[in-house]
């Protein structure tokens, strides 16, 4: 057999600037494109500080909705409305997804019914919140002839489902197999395999998912124009109609009068900052375990 | 048949026989990863499995507790039986076999919990102990295994947070606390440095007073200062089963003789 001689230098040193220009361009494009998504991003919180912050005072967190071309007012029935529905929605969501994402990846993985759990749920993921809304007007609201608060959370917690279901799907599959094995080779009955080892492994991107959604349902309007509305008042009634913050937005923000219009940029910065904190949240608790 | 193949038979028909394979064959799908497997594994006896890589030994430990059956494409035929029951048809819940037949991984798989609940997770899923006889199955298992000097302060710490060394000693000794009747080895020092090495070895000979030991190891010299009996695997198949002093001065196969001096594998 020949040797094979050693490399040369001045035969790898092309090479290796080519390798340094392409990897210098490549990273300048996905510089650009940061710095596009950023630009937007910033506008748009700018905005929202500037033109929200103004509206905001101790009376946005003690004062209901006023009328039109009143003085002062608030957003309390709003904040107290949209915390009710979408903590109540999570609460009610998020048990229902993890159980279907545990189904999923520790059960269902190959079988029929999880291919077909797996196809609809990705449906659901992806279908526009509006189909929803009127999902559940025509389900609920036209049925029990009103508007009401149950509705809306019934709406929202259609919403967190999926996305709980595909996290917690998607983190337990990340758990190496033989973590799995480790546990039943000490005789562990396969659920508590799963509620003490993997689902606990898991457990920081379980929790993200969660967050997440929350965030997510937290802004949503279209799923609340058609169940719960808006209420004028301060209730806590889950059978009344229930003043919500991004339906109030909505409202306020086309209407014509100046203090409305205010009060619905105020709403905007509140949901910001909210939708905003969750998300960190969530990368800080995700990073911890990753 | 001449004397050197008789003299293993011999002495195995002195030993209790905890475990007998019979006529077994195992499939990953379509591929054939055992072929008509025969041999029967000593009570309180350490037996080593070798062989070149991809031959087997691991697939065939992995029969033993019945590890395969997660993964539905895998699929075993013939008899494995343990004190005279066959376990791949046993009606017994899988889940006591295997706490019956205890099984240590190559790579460290600490849970997402704290060292001391590493331990007791397998011994409180059946037993019911109070918690100082739980803490004392805890440090007895710990100092076994080796790592008991080094974790004794921190037991409250997760097991994730100790260097893949100490991982897997952790990993031994949660499988030793469950005090299985059998112990499956698959190659538990491949991660650890010559110190712990020898401490793990100490702890299978020690070990072997009351249980039964198999070890898949690709350490030759292991093979040879641990194990009382040794079966050497060549694609799928058992080549050679014999006592470890017999295989390892006079094999009755060429191959085993090359394999075991270096000359292929």
């Amino acid at each position: 057999m020949s040797s094979i001689p050693v490399s040369r230098a001045d035969y790898r040193l092309p090479l290796h600037r080519r390798r340094k220009l392409v990897n210098a361009i490549a990273l300048a494009l996905s510089l650009a494109a940061m710095a596009f998504g950023l630009v937007w991003l910033v506008w748009i919180l700018w905005d929202t500080l500037i033109l929200g912050a103004k509206g905001i005072g101790i009376a946005t967190f003690t004062e209901s909705t006023p009328p039109p071309n009143a003085e002062g007012g608030g957003l309390a029935n709003a904040i107290v409305g949209s915390l009710i529905m979408v903590l109540a929605a999570t609460a009610v969501g998020t048990p229902i997804g993890i159980l279907a994402g545990i189904y999923l990846a520790e059960y269902g993985q190959r079988t029929w019914l999880g291919h077909l759990t797996r196809f609809i749920n990705d449906i659901l993921l992806s279908a526009p919140s509006i189909v929803i809304g009127l999902f559940v007007y025509a389900a609920i609201v036209a049925k029990t002839r009103t508007f009401s608060g149950y509705a809306g959370v019934i709406a929202l917690a259609l919403i967190v489902v999926p996305v709980v279901v595909r996290t917690t799907e998607n983190m337990l599959q990340l758990i190496p197999n033989s973590l799995r094995e480790a546990a039943v080779a000490l005789g562990a009955p396969k659920w508590v395999m799963i509620m003490r080892v993997t689902l606990k492994a898991a457990r920081a991107g379980v929790v993200t998912g969660v967050l997440l959604a929350l965030a997510r349902i937290a802004g949503e309007t279209a799923p609340l124009l058609f169940t719960s509305l808006s209420n004028q008042f301060f209730s806590l009634d889950l059978r009344d109609p229930m003043a919500n913050l991004p339906v109030t937005i909505f409202k306020f923000a086309m209407s014509p009068f100046a203090n409305w219009q205010q009060m619905a940029w105020a709403g905007v910065f509140l949901i910001t900052v909210g939708v905003l904190a969750l998300n960190i949240l969530a990368r800080v608790l995700f990073r911890q375990k990753h | 048949m001449d004397a050197a193949v008789a003299r293993p038979l011999m002495a195995l028909d002195q030993e209790r026989i905890k475990m007998k394979v019979s006529d077994l064959n195992f499939y990953y799908g379509k591929f054939q990863a055992l072929k008509n497997i025969n041999l029967q594994i000593p009570e309180k006896k350490v037996t080593a499995f070798i062989g070149p890589s991809g031959c087997g030994k691991s697939t065939l430990l992995r029969v033993f507790n019945r590890m395969y059956e997660l993964y539905p494409e895998q699929r075993a035929e013939g008899e494995v039986q343990v004190d005279g029951e066959n376990i791949l048809t046993s009606k017994e819940d899988v889940a006591l076999i295997r706490a019956k037949i205890g099984m240590v991984f190559q790579k460290p798989t600490p849970f997402p919990m704290s060292i001391y609940d590493n331990i007791a997770f397998g011994v409180r899923l059946f037993e019911k102990l109070s918690k100082s006889t739980t803490d004392d199955r805890v440090e007895w298992a710990l100092r076994k295994a080796a790592l008991w000097n080094e974790v004794k302060d921190k037991l409250s710490q997760s097991g994730t947070s100790l260097s893949g060394g100490q991982q897997q000693r952790l990993c031994i000794a949660r499988g030793i606390a469950v005090r299985p009747e059998i112990i499956l080895f698959d190659e538990p020092c491949s991660a650890l440095d010559p110190i712990s090495t020898a401490k793990i070895e100490e702890l299978i000979d020690e070990l072997k007073s009351d249980y039964t030991v198999a070890i898949v190891t690709h350490n030759m010299q292991q093979a040879a200062r641990v194990s009382d009996y040794t079966a050497y695997m060549y694609l799928g198949e058992l080549m050679e089963f014999g006592e470890t002093d017999q295989i390892f001065i006079k094999p009755t196969r060429k191959e085993t003789e090359d394999y075991i001096t270096g000359r292929f594998g």
